[in-house]
């Protein structure tokens, strides 16, 4: 007894570090579950404002860039409307009056204080919490395309997964003729992420839009992904392999939108009595 | 006493910012990601007790995680380090020697820093960049990775010996 004693002692140093291993291990393991948790990532309040205020600084050396994207937006909204208000014209006008209170989807701005492209697990931290609306499950858009979705809210900023984190996969169509997959991320290129689930029957071309296919509450439906760059028929299975290239400049993530969708608790809750229907029959 | 602690909680707060504000924004073409931070395990004093060596470690590496969303990849590979690193400086001495308390390149020579760097920069960055993907089936792709960032590290860690933390 004593010689193991002795022993311990002698070796405490050994049996710090596999403990401490074995802590890192179970935090590396566990962090899904911790991921909701504020406190251990990017979102808490101390990295957060570290983020914050370090961005504000960089933000002013960027500020011509993102004057620029700002104008090209606004100037699309601008034609976006006047094609719509040409339509409205155009169709009977009692039928169009149903639309054009549509408000299923609620566009909240916010600046991208912490952001990576080179990690398998990407993330983005963003300077917007509860206090401003913003809830777990919520979609992130650039106005290039679509950048990920929200999963942990603290107070005032909130943690997102980007495409490019391969915990995430996101529902996705073909504009063209609207068969739908899911893209995910495989790591390597920040540029690339790849299609799957198309069977190949569908007639594909280079430089297809990729488009996100509303069928999640996260995003509305038609929000661009990318297009196409490569694809292939791999031998022995029925789903294409496809590269598809992201329309979102991932390294010049400066201010995206966040999506709420205010329809998702009537959707959710509808279909989980949907599905407490069929378990009962 | 009091001292060199204020001094090495300076450089550990400093290290922390300079890794996530500076070098982890740095991402050439995807694959290279300099890790600053471990020099603050490198430089800590000969003397410093195992058990406090280990256990900053612990901190140093959690505290890059929660600001990294890595949960436990840094803090394991840190420890890692922290714990072999007697071993290494025992390995790459000259036992006659008379050994200064404080690692640095300005006591111990350019040659002696440079191996002493070398193998806790490579070990830290193999244990990390494998942990990081836990798989070996890109395993060139992730080795790459490795020899590249463990370049670019050895190569800040030994600059900043010139820069700043000079002593």
């Amino acid at each position: 007894m004593r010689s193991l004693i002795r022993y311990l002692i002698k070796n405490y140093a050994f049996l710090l570090f596999l403990l401490l291993e074995i802590v890192s291990f179970i935090l590396l393991f566990n962090f899904g579950r911790y991921q909701k948790v504020q406190y251990f990532n990017s979102a808490n309040r101390i990295t957060a404002s570290v983020y914050r205020g370090f961005n504000s600084v960089v933000n002013y050396f960027e500020l011509t860039k993102i004057n620029r994207e700002l104008a090209d937006e606004n100037a699309l909204l601008k034609s976006q409307i006047q094609l719509k208000k040409n339509s409205e014209v155009a169709s009977l006008s009692n039928v169009s009056r149903f639309f054009v209170g549509d408000t299923t989807y609620k566009y909240i701005p916010v600046r991208v204080i912490n952001n990576s492209v080179n990690k398998v697990f990407n993330y983005i931290t963003l300077d917007k919490g509860w206090k401003q609306g913003i809830k777990p499950d919520q979609g992130i858009v650039s106005p290039n395309g679509i950048v990920g979705v929200v999963i942990s809210v603290s107070n005032s900023y909130s943690l997102g997964l980007s495409v490019l984190n391969q915990r995430w996969s996101v529902s996705v169509k073909l504009k063209k003729n609207g068969y739908f997959g899911s893209l995910s991320w495989r790591g390597n290129d920040y540029r690339i992420a790849n299609l799957m689930e198309i069977p190949f029957h569908v007639e594909l071309a280079h430089g297809d839009t990729v488009v996100t296919s509303g069928y999640s509450s996260i995003f509305p439906e038609g929000i661009l992904v990318g297009t196409i760059q490569s694809f292939s028929k791999p031998q022995g299975e029925n789903y294409y392999n496809i590269q598809v290239r992201l329309s979102t400049d991932f390294k010049a993530l400066s201010f995206v939108d966040v999506i709420e969708n205010m329809n998702k608790k009537e959707i959710k809750k509808l279909e989980n009595v949907n599905q407490d229907g069929t378990t009962n029959n | 006493m009091g001292q060199q602690i204020i001094k090495y909680f300076v450089m550990f707060v400093t290290l922390i910012l300079i890794q996530v504000l500076v070098l982890n924004q740095v991402q050439f073409s995807g694959y290279v990601n300099p890790y600053l931070y471990i020099l603050f395990i490198l430089l800590l004093p000969l003397n410093t007790p195992r058990y406090s060596v280990l256990l900053l470690a612990f901190v140093l590496g959690l505290s890059i995680d929660i600001f990294s969303n890595s949960l436990g990849i840094h803090s394991a590979a840190t420890v890692l380090i922290a714990f072999i690193r007697p071993f290494v400086i025992r390995s790459i001495s000259n036992r006659e020697e008379d050994r200064s308390d404080y690692p640095g390149l300005r006591q111990n020579g350019f040659r002696w820093f440079l191996y002493y760097t070398a193998i806790m920069v490579i070990v830290h960055h193999t244990f990390l960049f494998y942990v990081e993907v836990f798989t070996f089936v890109n395993f060139w792709t992730t080795l790459s990775r490795v020899l590249l960032s463990s370049l670019f590290s050895i190569f800040v860690i030994v600059l900043s010996q010139y820069l700043i933390f000079r002593e």
